[in-house]
């Protein structure tokens, strides 16, 4: 490694955002033609840190170095002029535009040429083995074409240093692949590459040294070659780990949920799940896999009486008692039931908690209605509180915090440990895990195991299939709203299930 | 280089919330500074601003018969915040207090004139007051139902509701209700349909109090109040949680307009004694500053609803003795808005100025 020419030096960087400290005297080194996974738990800093090189923030303290020349990079145009391009986790394209339209988006050369932006557009996907048409519209694209976009849109502007905010989490295996062997050969180019993943898995398959944050401080970067998952997630946790899922067999599974060709229309009258049929058994972790917006979030809303069936039905059969059908109930009715669902969208909090409230306000959620009396009842849902506060460890200076201004981590905490709360016979969690580190994720996943032991008949969506694999005990894979198959998840591959996500059934077509 | 290495002349940083005391020192402050650019704008005017603002207070609280007029002023503005405050609450935007007052109004009118002598004065006003809630209740009811049923725009369809309601007063004034033949005037009321005075103004500030404490036990102890504040932060988590939305903003918004009904039965029957087009005068909308200004918290309400009414009641005996014209009223409460509202952003953020750094000061 050439210690003189770096493609980046960040030297001392604090950054703050009022009592908190994002970034504690942060060092580090990127160099030309080499891939860097920036590794470290949620809410370590590891965004905060490639924003301030992306000109979203501007360091508090220490100084930013780019090719040994000290920069000011005071906005995402300053980030461009000194070579740097981020790929935020949430795209940000217009719809309606073409791909090159996009990508030309913003840029100030005088006359706009469109011809000629669509041929150097092409030059670039040919460069690095892109497949997108820069004609097409970006409604009419997948989410990995969508990234695809973005990724040339930095390289358009002359980026040589590319920043890659978890890229992977919205992709299947195979586009996965593909995005891997884009980025190897951007590296054989010299291009400078930092990657921010939780998916140890990748960070051993891509990079070449891996930098980890703990607490917004900088512990250390190691190569890639010297090193192991396990090892890794000490130095990013500050303490052993057990990295194993443990996955119990429960003796007598019951059926406890049966979905019968459940057909469900969105507004417009298309088909969001196209008879869907399986069963959820007492005692049984079930996934759910499939790539995003196939039709995971409609399901589980149909079950819990919050999206319209068109056709089908749903059974359940409680502990004891008759089967019964959810058809036509309420969501209240059905939660009553001992139906319960935690959903985590991808800003989190829209679905399920109220931001602005406290962990009492949202523990209330569940419990408003309860009594005959006009007024709510405070006491419990605090003491419900402060039950879920101490048992998973919630880090939140009050009850009355309100949940907005908490980590991600504990949000989740808060969310997972109400449904959980409340016993229920079938729960469905959909994303629990989503953007969370690996040690909460590992206390949500055993919270679930639980949960299961107990006789509860556990629906889990979910988005990294290593983890599907290892927690649940089959596997319901979906494929544009219709079920692609139920696999063994003790005995299937990934490659299989990641076929079935594209295709019905997984077949050759 | 150091061009390069400069760092931003201002910068923003999130605060993590103020402490109390200091939030409110700000808001102090915002209010202070806010009169003295209202100062600045007398001195424009050519008037003496401190005497200005003498006359102003003095104006509407110097005397007994001033300081009636003044509470007068504030009645229908606290009544007013008070009603839109549980739809903004829940993110509803109902711009049309204005319509829901006078479509009050309207429906007690419609008691006074024609039911003064069948019914003794206890009843009739009773009736009044609950028709009048009734009108309100039902003319927020409309934008609500399309809202829940087709979500049409809340803020457009409850503007529009204003004028139709206030057209057809026109058309009661000049036609039906009408007291003189060609008079464009509703007659009087009989007394026993005027509200009745206590301390020398009409009752109806009591009957507002009673509503501040009402309202505010509502927002923070019922369960009602729960849902409206779970939909005002996320309507997806409400329906997560089983809660009717569709439902919840029909009902709010019929309470809310129910108490706009009422505040229109206190004007007409206690400050007008009768009904014309310009029953609500711009209440329902300078409500909206008050709610806003007070945070929607019910007893900052009563504060801010006397202040503006001394500041309007005061530009009056401005306009008399300075010969100032009145609209300066208007002008210092725009800028009262603008001082308080733009005051919470010092609240939520931190404003960094650039340091001299060692560079730089080495030059």
């Amino acid at each position: 490694m050439k210690k003189t020419v770096c493609a980046i030096e960040m030297r001392g960087i604090t950054k703050r955002f009022g009592g908190v400290v994002a970034n504690d005297g942060v060092d580090l080194r990127l160099c030309r033609g080499e891939i860097l996974s920036l590794l470290g738990e949620n809410g370590s800093g590891k965004t905060t840190l490639m924003n301030m090189l992306a000109g979203i923030y501007f360091p508090d303290e220490g100084e930013i170095l780019v090719e040994g020349r000290p920069v000011s990079i005071r906005s995402p145009k300053d980030a461009f002029a000194n070579g740097i391009g981020m790929i935020h986790q949430h795209y940000k394209l217009v719809d309606v535009f073409t791909a090159t339209e996009n990508i030309v988006l913003g840029l100030e050369e005088g006359r706009l040429d469109m011809k000629a932006a669509n041929e150097k557009v092409r030059a670039i996907c040919e460069k690095y083995g892109f497949e997108i048409d820069p004609t097409q519209k970006i409604y009419n694209m997948s989410v990995s074409q969508k990234q695809t976009v973005e990724i040339v849109k930095v390289l358009y502007r002359g980026a040589e240093i590319l920043i890659l905010d978890e890229p992977t989490a919205v992709l299947t295996p195979q586009e996965t692949d593909k995005l891997f062997a884009v980025l190897r050969a951007m590296r054989a180019d010299g291009k400078a590459i930092v990657i921010i993943t939780h998916k140890l898995h990748e960070v051993m398959a891509l990079s070449d040294r891996v930098a980890v944050l703990r607490k917004g401080k900088y512990i250390g970067a190691v190569s890639t070659g010297e090193t192991s998952p396990q090892a890794l997630t000490d130095m990013m946790v500050g303490h052993s780990v057990t990295l194993n899922i443990d996955r119990p067999r429960f003796d007598k599974p019951v059926k406890r949920l049966e979905v019968k060709n459940l057909t469900c229309l969105d507004a417009e009258g298309v088909k969001k799940l196209d008879s869907v049929s399986f069963t959820a058994m007492g005692g049984e972790i079930l996934g759910v896999a499939g790539i995003a917006g196939s039709g995971q979030r409609e399901l589980l809303e149909a079950v819990s009486g919050l999206y319209p069936v068109a056709e089908g039905d749903i059974l359940y059969s409680p502990e004891g008692g008759q089967s019964e059908s959810l058809r036509g109930k309420t969501p209240m009715q059905i939660r009553k039931a001992g139906v319960a669902m935690a959903f985590v969208p991808e800003d989190r909090l829209g679905m399920g908690l109220a931001g602005s409230m406290g962990m009492t306000g949202n523990m209330m959620l569940r419990s408003w209605r309860r009594g005959k009396s006009a007024f709510v009842n405070r006491r419990d849902p605090n003491e419900l509180a402060l039950k879920i506060w101490k048992e998973l460890e919630v880090v939140t200076p009050s009850t009355e915090f309100p949940v907005r201004r908490m980590s991600g981590g504990n949000v989740q905490k808060v969310l997972v440990g109400r449904e959980i709360a409340s016993a229920p016979s079938v729960l469905m969690a959909a994303y629990a895990v989503r953007g969370l580190d690996i040690n909460t994720s590992y206390t949500i996943y055993d919270l679930l195991t639980r949960q299961k032991m107990k006789g509860a008949a556990v629906i889990y969506v979910g988005e990294d299939l290593d983890v599907l694999l290892e927690l649940c005990d089959r596997i319901l894979v979906l494929c544009g709203g219709r079920v692609s198959g139920v696999v063994d998840a003790r005995s299937a591959t990934k490659e299989q299930i990641g076929l079935m996500m594209t295709r019905l059934g997984g077949e050759e077509r | 280089m150091s061009q390069e290495t400069k760092t931003p002349f201002l910068r923003l940083a999130r605060r993590d919330g103020m402490e109390g005391w200091k939030s409110w020192c700000v808001r102090a402050g915002s209010i202070a500074a806010a009169l003295l650019l209202g100062a600045l704008v007398m001195g424009l005017a050519g008037a003496d601003p401190i005497r200005a603002y003498g006359t102003i207070i003095s104006g509407a609280l110097g005397k007994k018969t001033a300081i009636r007029q003044t509470v007068k002023i504030a009645v229908p503005l606290l009544g007013c915040a008070l009603a839109i405050a549980p739809c903004f609450k829940m993110r509803f935007w109902n711009i049309g207090a204005e319509g829901q007052i006078t479509a009050g109004a309207v429906a007690a009118s419609y008691f006074a004139l024609f039911w003064a002598d069948r019914l003794p004065a206890p009843a009739l006003l009773a009736v009044m007051g609950l028709a009048g809630a009734a009108a309100g209740g039902v003319w927020a009811l409309i934008p609500a139902f399309f809202k829940a049923k087709w979500n049409t725009n809340e803020t457009l369809f409850t503007l529009m509701m204003n004028y139709i309601i206030i057209g057809v007063v026109r058309w009661l004034q000049g036609g039906p209700w009408e007291g003189r033949k060609g008079s464009q005037i509703i007659p009087q009321f009989a007394p026993e349909a005027c509200l009745p005075k206590v301390l020398g103004v009409h009752c109806g500030w009591i009957i507002v109090l009673a509503l501040v404490v009402f309202m505010h036990v509502y927002m923070k102890y019922t369960k009602q109040g729960y849902e409206i504040a779970v939909i005002g932060d996320s309507v997806n988590t409400a329906r997560y949680a089983g809660m009717n939305v569709g439902f919840i903003m029909m009902r709010t918004m019929f309470l809310s307009g129910a108490i706009s009904g009422l505040v229109g039965f206190i004007v007409a029957s206690g400050a007008n004694n009768t009904l014309y087009d310009g029953v609500a005068g711009g209440v329902g909308f300078t409500s909206i500053t008050v709610a806003w200004l007070s945070q929607l918290n019910a007893f900052a309400m009563v504060g801010i609803s006397l202040l503006l009414a001394v500041l309007e009641k005061g530009a009056e005996t401005l306009q008399t003795r300075m010969m100032v014209p009145t609209s300066i009223s208007d002008i210092i409460t725009g800028i009262l808005l603008f001082c308080m509202l733009g005051c919470e952003f010092f609240i939520n953020y931190r404003m960094i100025f650039r340091k001299k750094g060692p560079k730089e000061a080495a030059k």
